[in-house]
């Protein structure tokens, strides 16, 4: 098996008593698309923030091309910021309002001391190509720009310092509907050209349909269910992937319907059960309570584990 | 005589770097009972339509001019302060995108929903907590006797959302206006609270307008559509015959380049370029630099919206009402 761009392993984030992230795993493999979903509240942003250390982990590890980052300084740290980059929600936000576009993409070759200044010019301008922007934006400035064209200059920067490893955490959500589709087109097309690894965060799950290759639910702090994005979508397991997906609205107003809505104590009622022989591991501990099993085709779901399967 | 008419309507707001042309003729009807969506994008006018028909715009900066501006008796042009506030609410009440901000985080929930109350009825205040309650019911609050003494930070936003919904339901209003009512919602609130809207409508038999950028919401809500695009309407119809056989190659373009349609990583349809500067909108139709039918007359005279079908109209010079009936 090859070294994942991106692993997290049992990574848990405690803010006082509040447990935000919990012993969560996760694998981003090279060159793929691993998209987190869930609900505000969910963990799916601390757990973006653990893996870009951009937040101290309580317990477990964040491993970066097979490197464990968990306990490096902030000096430690710098080389490996270079091979792992964020874009975010808010590109308004992100960008520098008294900076210029050409700035503000150059701005990480100086920090990393890379190039001379001409040169790095050049490349902002190289840059600002790639992500379908004129080579003449580089002297505007961020309010002269749509948010879409703001959120091309959020990735250009994200990458300008060849970063394999990208975090995305909502990266289209502010856009409208027209822009969206651009920006999507956009990641992909740089994920396929350049062998990105992406870990996608969004609770949009019709981009995610779009862009991922595997999808990871949280609900809680807790990952509830993981597989490959068309098994989520055509074979959901656990009842809180049912109800998200249960709840994206239609786009044919004939398929209608209405709906009926589980409170969180009927999600957890309804919490799959299966027989040993069922899964396609065993079960890694012997425990009445819901825990993460494997089966068949890369599936995992969070269920309880027990010789007679209660209907 | 339809419960809410716009006609030719126009809002435009003086700024240092020039006019901002936000709403450029739209004409629209709402009948009792009827469920009207206006679906566009961050800057279409949706919202400053609605705004201009409730009068909520401080004039000047906004400018409002109008053929017709009527909300049921009320000719909304030239209703004087007394008159514009007794509308709102009674005749048309507004539910906006974010309830944090439209409620006051110092007074209880039941406290501003008794306020709403006694503003425009001469209840007492007792009878107006009562009213209260009943209303947080209505909108299926279970333990609404303990919500009313709550404070908005004790709520989560869908609940928020549900009390702004009792409080516009206050007056019973002829008409219910919902601007993005379920943007800021988690996906599994949004259909609650969507659901909730229908039910209301349709029990009451009130009117309703969902301002919206996603064509989802637009698919699960309502009878009839309104799709506008650079201030101006590119076109109106039945909602199933919207989604099915667009007319307008911006509909068509929009509902193309929605995710997630189909199983698989793919591509999507993307819509090139971006949105008009309303300071300088495009000569002709709004959308021809983007439209991937655009003809040189596009650019020139901007295309009257005209009936096209039965019951559905566009504004386009590249769609015959010959094509579209087929």
């Amino acid at each position: 098996m090859t070294t994942p761009a991106l692993e997290l392993r049992q990574i848990t984030k405690r803010f006082a008593d509040f447990v935000a992230v919990d012993r969560v795993d996760l694998v981003v493999p090279k060159n793929s698309v691993v998209a987190l979903v869930g609900e505000s509240g969910s963990g799916k942003t601390t757990t973006g923030l653990l893996a870009l250390r951009l937040l101290g982990a309580t317990a477990g590890q964040v491993l970066l091309n097979g490197e464990d980052i968990t306990s490096l300084s902030q000096k430690q740290l710098k080389p490996y910021r270079r091979q792992m980059q964020v874009v975010f929600q808010d590109s308004y936000a992100s960008l520098d309002p008294m900076m210029t576009l050409g700035e503000i993409i150059a701005e990480p070759l100086g920090i990393h001391g890379m190039g001379g200044r001409g040169e790095r010019q050049d490349q902002a301008r190289n840059w600002l190509e790639k992500v379908g922007l004129d080579g003449s934006y580089a002297n505007r400035y961020p309010h002269e720009l749509s948010g879409g064209q703001r959120q091309r200059v959020s990735v250009a920067r994200a990458l300008i310092l060849g970063a394999q490893v990208l975090v995305a955490d909502e990266p289209t959500s502010a856009l409208d509907v027209s822009v969206k589709a651009q920006i999507v087109n956009l990641l992909q097309s740089l994920q396929t050209n350049m062998g990105l690894s992406m870990l996608f965060i969004s609770h949009d799950l019709s981009v995610v349909r779009s862009l991922a290759d595997e999808v990871v639910v949280m609900l809680r702090g807790r990952v509830v269910e993981r597989a490959p994005t068309d098994r989520i979508f055509a074979n959901a397991q656990h009842p809180y992937t049912k109800a998200l997906l249960d709840a994206v609205p239609t786009i044919n107003p004939k398929a209608r319907r209405r709906r009926t809505f589980l409170s969180r104590e009927e999600i957890a009622l309804r919490t799959p059960r299966f027989r040993p022989e069922e899964l396609d591991a065993p079960p890694l501990i012997d425990t009445a309570d819901p825990q993460l099993v494997a089966l068949a085709g890369s599936h995992f779901v969070e269920a309880i584990v027990a010789e007679r399967a209660i209907p | 005589m339809a419960l809410v008419e716009i006609d030719d309507l126009h809002v435009s707001f003086s700024q240092h770097d020039g006019l901002v042309q936000a709403v450029r003729g739209v004409s629209l009807s709402v009948e009792l009972g009827e469920s009207l969506g206006i679906v566009g994008e961050s800057g279409s006018g949706k919202s400053v339509t609605c705004s201009a028909l409730l009068r909520l715009l401080r004039e000047p900066p906004a400018r409002i001019t109008a053929k017709a501006l009527r909300l049921g008796d009320h000719d909304m042009l030239t209703a004087r302060p007394r008159e514009i506030s007794a509308v709102r609410g009674r005749v048309a009440a507004m539910v906006f995108q974010d309830p944090m901000t439209s409620l006051d985080p110092v007074f209880t929930i039941g406290h501003q929903i008794a306020e709403t109350i006694t503003a425009h009825k001469a209840v007492s205040q007792a009878e107006a907590l009562a009213q209260a309650v009943a209303l947080l019911k209505r909108v299926e609050i279970k333990n609404a006797e303990a919500v009313v003494r709550y404070y908005p930070h004790q709520l989560s936003g869908g609940m928020l959302q549900r009390v702004m919904i009792a409080m516009a339901l206050s007056c019973e209003p002829q008409v219910l206006i919902a601007d993005e009512p379920t943007t800021a919602l988690d996906v599994t609130i949004q259909a609650q609270i969507l659901q909730l809207i229908k039910d209301i409508q349709t029990e009451s038999g009130m009117g309703l307008i969902m301002i919206t950028h996603d064509l989802g919401v637009i698919a699960e809500t309502v009878d009839r559509v309104v799709v506008m695009y650079g201030g101006k309407v590119m076109e109106a119809g039945p909602v199933e015959a919207i989604f099915e056989a667009p007319l307008h190659p911006y509909t068509r373009a929009l509902l193309n380049s929605i995710p997630g349609q189909t199983p698989g990583k793919q591509r999507l349809t993307e819509i090139p370029g971006s949105s008009p500067n309303p300071t300088h909108p495009p000569q002709g139709c709004p959308f021809h630099p983007r439209c991937p039918m655009a003809i040189a007359e596009c650019s020139r005279v901007p295309p009257p919206l005209e009936v096209k079908d039965r019951g559905r109209l566009a504004a386009c010079i590249r769609v015959e009402p010959a094509m579209a009936a087929a």
